[in-house]
């Protein structure tokens, strides 16, 4: 039992409900596993111990009282876009430094009533915009896997840590790939539910019709029981669905049956890195060996998704971002009138890649310029959603890579913004359609870094969705694999 | 498509953000950059197609309006960068 920090999630709850372990030795590890570790990944922006242990003491109790909760225990890494009542929450922009919510987000509500143990808030990309971790207004995290890389974005603290054993589990948000992206970067699964699944209350907004929550766990599993508990209507979110919870882990469990699949030849093209590709086809001949049909379909309008989410993403932003004015909370730079408090607070408050969406998001939505950008991004984003309804008349879920490279250096990408835009060219579609997908591990490339399988069904299909996934994660070995750091 | 210097400049001042010239200077290259990429939309014929505002298709539902406790006001202003007797403190408007 030395090497706690590396159970999965339901391997925990086993052992917590055998009585085999106590969440304080199971906490206690994992901190210890940060102790040792942190110096060299820089995942967590803060670790918030005496809170952490407490909590568990207090779900050992519960616990000796007979009773039990769906994560009754189990320590999990936070993202710091999520308001935590009492903790610091900066969505990793130095405008909200020491920024204490009065409230919990719905989802942080939910995951303690089942008795989950907060670890910390992890490091992010500034208001989850970027795709490297880059953007942090506080400093770079490196990917456990090769620490002089990055470990993708926005969400790249919380796939780090699950990556490095310093969570048995995290939470991620993902608006145009957030979740998927560090997760494939990082070798950990990682789900981007459908759009309205899981409440979005507290959870700082960046942009409004695509921003979800989602787990990053090691394995499909994990990811099925950490949705289950997060899922459904919430009052205080007009866009939740109020369709019934299914039970996802019992699904995921389910033989896959006849099952089709399809594969886009949108996402075989000039610009993938060979052996994420040629991972990616080794996939889908395990599936073929699993007895799945796979069929060719066309989702034409792929390449034009960038360009829609690099308008629709920055005008949310520009209006969703206009809160952060030195006013209420946050930073506050001088000025001798209010108006020049706030271009002074926003002015300084802002680092570059917020200040540059929050220019272009201002622009497409300015006089003049909104049916040409804006209107036409809504409209074409129309045609995007068309292309999974009709891939999706015939197949059951979509195959494909999440991200086009394995994980990059630090600093690489940071000078071309564009550039490190395209690393979310597979992850951007699905977002816009509101549909759910999940990456999952499905090989390393030469240098021994991770490579991502993206798989996409229909809305609210997050059932079948873990099936398939968990059918090929029991097909592999994949998952595995962790990272070689510190001393273990 | 090219930005002009005076776009970028009215752009920060919509947005409320005091830049540098170094600063302007970069937007006005980036965000070009990022606009001539999006050119390629208006190639694409959506005469027909109605917009995505939304993904959901859900109705607005109606409940009871009920009267409930807000949040505590000291704990309304416990974050303020400046607050003086239940109120926020701001410069003066002019």
């Amino acid at each position: 039992m030395s090497e706690l920090h590396t159970l999965t999630v339901l391997q925990a709850l086993d052992l917590l409900r055998a009585g085999e372990i106590s969440s304080v030795a199971l906490t206690q590890a994992v901190l210890d596993r940060i102790a040792a570790v942190e110096e060299d990944v820089h995942a967590y922006l803060r670790v918030t111990e005496e809170a952490a242990l407490a909590q568990a003491e207090a779900a050992d109790a519960q616990r000796a009282r007979g009773e039990d909760a769906p994560l009754l225990g189990i320590p999990l890494a936070i993202k710091d876009n999520l308001s935590t009542e009492g903790i610091e929450t900066t969505c990793g922009s130095k405008i909200l430094q020491g920024y204490t919510p009065p409230f919990d987000a719905t989802v942080i509500a939910r995951l303690k009533r089942a008795g989950a143990v907060i670890l910390g808030k992890t490091n992010q990309d500034e208001f989850a915009m970027g795709s490297s971790t880059e953007n942090s207004g506080f400093f770079d995290t490196s990917n456990p896997w090769d620490l002089t890389r990055v470990p993708g974005g926005s969400s790249g603290g919380s796939a780090a840590a699950v990556a490095a054993g310093e969570a048995l589990a995290g939470l991620g948000t993902d608006t145009g790939g957030s979740v998927r992206q560090p997760a494939s970067l990082c070798g950990v699964v990682g789900l981007r539910p459908t759009y309205g699944r899981i409440s979005r209350y507290g959870l700082i907004a960046f942009a409004s019709s695509l921003d979800q929550v989602g787990p990053i766990t090691r394995t499909v599993g994990d990811a099925a029981l950490l949705t289950q508990v997060m899922a459904g209507h919430d009052p205080l979110d007009s866009t939740t669905w109020p369709a019934p919870v299914p039970d996802y882990v019992g699904a995921m469990r389910q033989e896959i049956g006849q099952l089709r699949i399809g594969v886009p030849e949108e996402y075989f093209v000039e610009g993938v890195q060979p052996d994420v590709a040629e991972a990616v086809r080794g996939a889908i001949a395990t599936f073929e060996e699993l007895g799945a049909e796979i069929i060719d379909v066309h989702l034409p309008h792929t390449d034009d998704a960038l360009s829609v989410y690099y308008l629709i993403a920055p005008a949310e932003a520009s209006a969703n971002l206009a809160r952060f004015d030195g006013i209420r909370y946050g930073y506050r730079e001088a000025g001798a009138t209010i108006e020049d408090l706030y271009a002074n607070t926003r002015g300084a408050g802002f680092g570059p890649e917020v200040t540059r969406r929050i220019m272009l998001g201002t622009y497409a939505l300015s006089a003049g310029y909104y049916d040409a950008y804006y209107l036409k991004a809504q409209k074409v984003r129309t045609l995007i959603k068309e292309d999974f309804d009709q891939a999706f008349e015939t197949v059951d879920v979509i195959l494909g890579p999440t991200s086009p490279v394995t994980a990059f250096k630090l600093g690489e990408r940071t000078d071309n913004p564009l550039e490190m835009y395209l690393a979310d060219i597979f992850t951007l579609s699905q977002a816009l359609a509101g549909i759910p997908a999940v990456s999952l591990p499905c090989g390393f490339d030469a240098d021994g870094l991770p490579i991502g399988l993206q798989l996409a069904a229909p809305a609210l299909e997050e059932g079948r969705l873990l099936q398939v996934a968990h059918a090929y994660e029991q097909a592999t070995t994949w998952h595995t694999q962790r990272p070689m750091l510190g001393t273990g | 498509m090219a930005l002009s210097r005076e776009e970028v400049e009215h752009i920060a001042a919509l947005a409320h953000l005091s830049l540098s010239e170094a600063e302007l200077d970069l937007y006005q290259e980036q965000l070009s950059d990022i606009l001539d990429h999006a050119e390629r939309l208006q190639a694409i014929d959506t005469e027909e197609i109605p917009p995505t505002a939304t993904v959901l298709r859900l109705r607005t539902v109606l409940r009871e309006d009920e009267v409930r406790d807000p949040l505590a006001r000291e704990e309304a202003l416990r974050n303020a960068p400046e607050a003086l007797v239940q109120c926020f403190l701001v410069p003066p408007l002019r």
